[in-house]
């Protein structure tokens, strides 16, 4: 589903991502760890069609398309979603309709029939408890006064009505007390599906031990330098990233 | 004080049929105290001439255009058909309609028996009484300012307000200002209106400034309001004149003890506004709110110049100002909070915050404190740049285009000021004007 070969990118003259490769197949979770200014993030928002990010070389391929010719709401149309490590509040926009909006937006693009206003607040209405999320917080401004574990809690709640194909999950852990990881964790192994993928990038293996990744890969410096099954993260835990890093270093 | 009058602005074309008729009012129209404050407001516009941008007061605004134009007043009897005017109408208002400055009786609510407490006039009748007379001119004294000097010399009419002690207008007084130029000719205005507001009376007024055409006009209003002690007034002002209006506004507000007063501005109309706005916080406890939104586009222009002035102590004062930008616009924000040596534990707030649609509009802001008490609390802020492009990029991450997302974050800016309009007709009005503002308008529509 996804291929993303040899990719580098920079911000403002400085490289980021230095020749990354990684190949994500449809139904697995594949989860990225790494230590602070590794580049997890910029991976995650290049995907999602960030435009700040310069793109130096390589390739991403998404369902055998280009991905980075495409502008970010061509990419969430095609079923790319990224929840956000800080989501953005929109005041005075309310969470019900700006999703209704999004969803409609990405249904007419994809020549499907919008939904009216019944069928979308039935729909709300059953996904809302995927993540336990008070329903007068539907009725709120996007993400406005929400804390910090309720916003984590309606991006996936976005995922949840968007229903992408490729979700990639930017920290959605940093925060969270174990509860409410728990809850975001019930919601996300909720929507695991034979034909969705997820990307979950973390720095902490907790969140793995509620979402069970099938392949784990250290980032380390802008590439990955090894990848391995779930009880990598573990590894990780006990040892740290100091290993991984000076690895790194002789490469 | 001494002036400069810029001879070139002197001998202006606009200059010359306003001073010709400045003596026809002089020698027909009023009489006594009246006549005597139109002179002395004639003289002194004579003195102050068109203000020029070497005035620090001015500097922003260059009202030159104004200067250089034959405006002349409309001399029809003020009469409107009735489906010209249902287009500003609001749901579940009493209406004083005026035409180019004066009062149009048959389609103005002026017959309200059913309101114990409350007169609503046409000014021009209400004048004949000395005592509401001598009150022209108390707030705002026409020697300071050229545009009050203006309209106090040639004002023809108005609206007079009286709300009795403990009286409350249960529905919002709309005052509706109409502009139209007949035959083409660019026509000038010079509405004039007085709020008496008695002890614990309560009342909903909003001003509407709305043209009929697309031809030239300058509309130059003065409102004076005498709030009294513990009475509540809610003030809405809103200017949507075509792009060809000039509009140099002067409104003065004065606040008795427990007062609470509060403005709510909108201006998204006329080729040049300048709204001179002043609070006089003259009681105790007196609770002043002056907020604003500005929505400019092409070479438009929009001046708030604000005067909150705390004269007695534990008095409150708070300004929020929000303006969009784009085009070639230009917005000037001038605040000024001035706190006397007896105004302790004054509370002042004062914000002012810009949205750059474009690279090319200018928003200027200056917040001016000046304090002479000690034990006060004034903060003001102020912040202008455009939208942040992390925001663009989380809505379009969910699907949404590029001009779509750019429109929702652009109401959600003007939102925090729209749910501050507590007239729902009003707010439906603005709400309405954003959605046709924004290129992605529907979505917004949808999303709100």
């Amino acid at each position: 589903m996804l291929k993303i070969e040899n990719l580098k990118a920079s911000v403002e003259g400085q490289e980021i991502l230095r020749g990354l490769s990684l190949e994500v197949k449809a139904g697995e979770v594949h989860a990225i760890m790494g230590p602070n200014g590794s580049g997890k993030s910029t991976l995650a928002q290049v995907l999602a069609g960030r435009e700040d990010y310069e793109i130096d070389a390589g390739s991403v391929t998404y369902d055998g398309e280009d991905l980075l010719e495409l502008a970010p709401e061509e990419r969430a149309q095609k079923g790319v979603f990224l929840a956000f490590q800080y989501p953005v509040e929109i005041p005075g926009v309310s969470n019900t309709y700006f999703l209704k909006a999004a969803l409609n937006s990405i249904r007419k693009a994809r020549g499907e029939q919008e939904l009216d206003a019944m069928e979308f607040l039935k729909l709300v209405r059953e996904k809302v408890k995927v993540v336990d999320l008070d329903e007068s917080l539907m009725k709120r401004p996007v993400n406005d006064g929400f804390s910090g574990g309720e916003k984590k809690r309606n991006e996936i709640f976005h995922m949840a009505v968007l229903e992408p194909r490729l979700a990639i999950l930017d920290e959605t852990d940093s925060g969270l007390d174990i509860d409410a990881l728990k809850t975001v964790a019930a919601g996300v192994n909720s929507l695991r599906t034979d034909g969705r993928a997820f990307l979950v990038i973390t720095h902490y293996q907790r969140l793995l031990e509620y979402i069970v990744p099938d392949v784990v890969h250290v980032m380390v410096d802008g590439r990955i330098v090894q990848s391995g099954g779930k009880e990598l993260a573990l590894e990780l835990e006990s040892k740290g990233y100091g290993w991984l890093e000076s690895k790194a270093g002789a490469a | 004080m001494s002036v400069p009058v810029d001879t070139q602005i002197s001998d202006s074309p606009a200059l010359g049929p306003l001073l010709e008729e400045m003596q026809t009012l002089g020698e027909q129209g009023s009489t006594g105290p009246l006549l005597s404050l139109r002179q002395h407001a004639g003289e002194a516009f004579r003195r102050l001439g068109f203000p020029t941008t070497r005035l620090e007061e001015w500097r922003f605004t260059d009202v030159s255009r104004v200067a250089n134009t034959r405006f002349l007043p409309d001399p029809r009897p003020p009469e409107l058909a009735a489906e010209r005017l249902a287009p500003f109408l609001y749901a579940g208002c009493r209406n004083v309609v005026l035409l180019n400055g004066r009062v149009v009786s048959e389609l103005s609510d002026l017959d309200i028996s059913d309101a114990p407490g409350l007169t609503v006039r046409s000014l021009a009748e209400a004048l004949e009484e000395p005592a509401v007379a001598e009150r022209i001119g108390s707030l705002l004294p026409p020697d300071q300012h050229p545009f009050v000097a203006l309209n106090t010399a040639l004002f023809r009419d108005g609206v007079y307000l009286e709300v009795e002690a403990g009286a409350r207008l249960e529905e919002p007084l709309h005052l509706v200002f109409l502009g139209e130029t007949p035959d083409g000719q660019a026509t000038v205005s010079y509405p004039r209106n007085l709020f008496v507001l008695g002890e614990r009376s309560e009342c909903t007024v909003i001003e509407t400034y709305a043209s009929l055409d697309d031809g030239e006009s300058l509309t130059c209003p003065v409102t004076e309001v005498l709030a009294g002690a513990s009475s509540v007034c809610k003030h809405f002002k809103v200017q949507k004149e075509s792009l060809a209006a000039n509009h140099l506004a002067s409104f003065q507000v004065r606040l008795d003890r427990a007062t609470n007063f509060s403005s709510h501005a909108i201006t998204h109309g006329g080729a040049l506004v300048r709204n001179d706005v002043g609070a006089l916080l003259d009681g105790e406890g007196a609770v002043c709110t002056l907020n604003g939104l500005y929505v400019v586009a092409g070479e438009q222009q929009v001046d708030n110049h604000m005067r909150v002035e705390h004269k007695k102590p534990h008095t409150y004062s708070h300004e929020l100002f929000k303006g969009i930008l784009d085009g070639n616009a230009k917005t000037v924000f001038n605040g000024r909070i001035y706190v006397h040596r007896e105004a302790q534990k004054t509370d002042a707030k004062q914000s002012n915050r810009n949205l750059l649609l474009s690279d090319q509009a200018i928003a200027h802001s200056n917040p001016q404190l000046e304090i002479f008490a000690d034990d006060v609390r004034c903060t003001h802020g102020s912040t202008t740049g455009h939208l942040e492009e992390e925001a663009v990029f989380y809505l379009r991450s969910r699907g949404i285009d590029e001009a779509a997302a750019t429109s929702l974050l652009t109401y959600a800016f003007a939102s925090e000021f729209v749910d501050l309009v507590e007239v729902e007709a009003l707010r439906r009005d603005l709400q309405n004007f954003l959605f046709s503002r924004l290129t992605g308008g529907d979505i917004v529509r949808q999303a709100v």
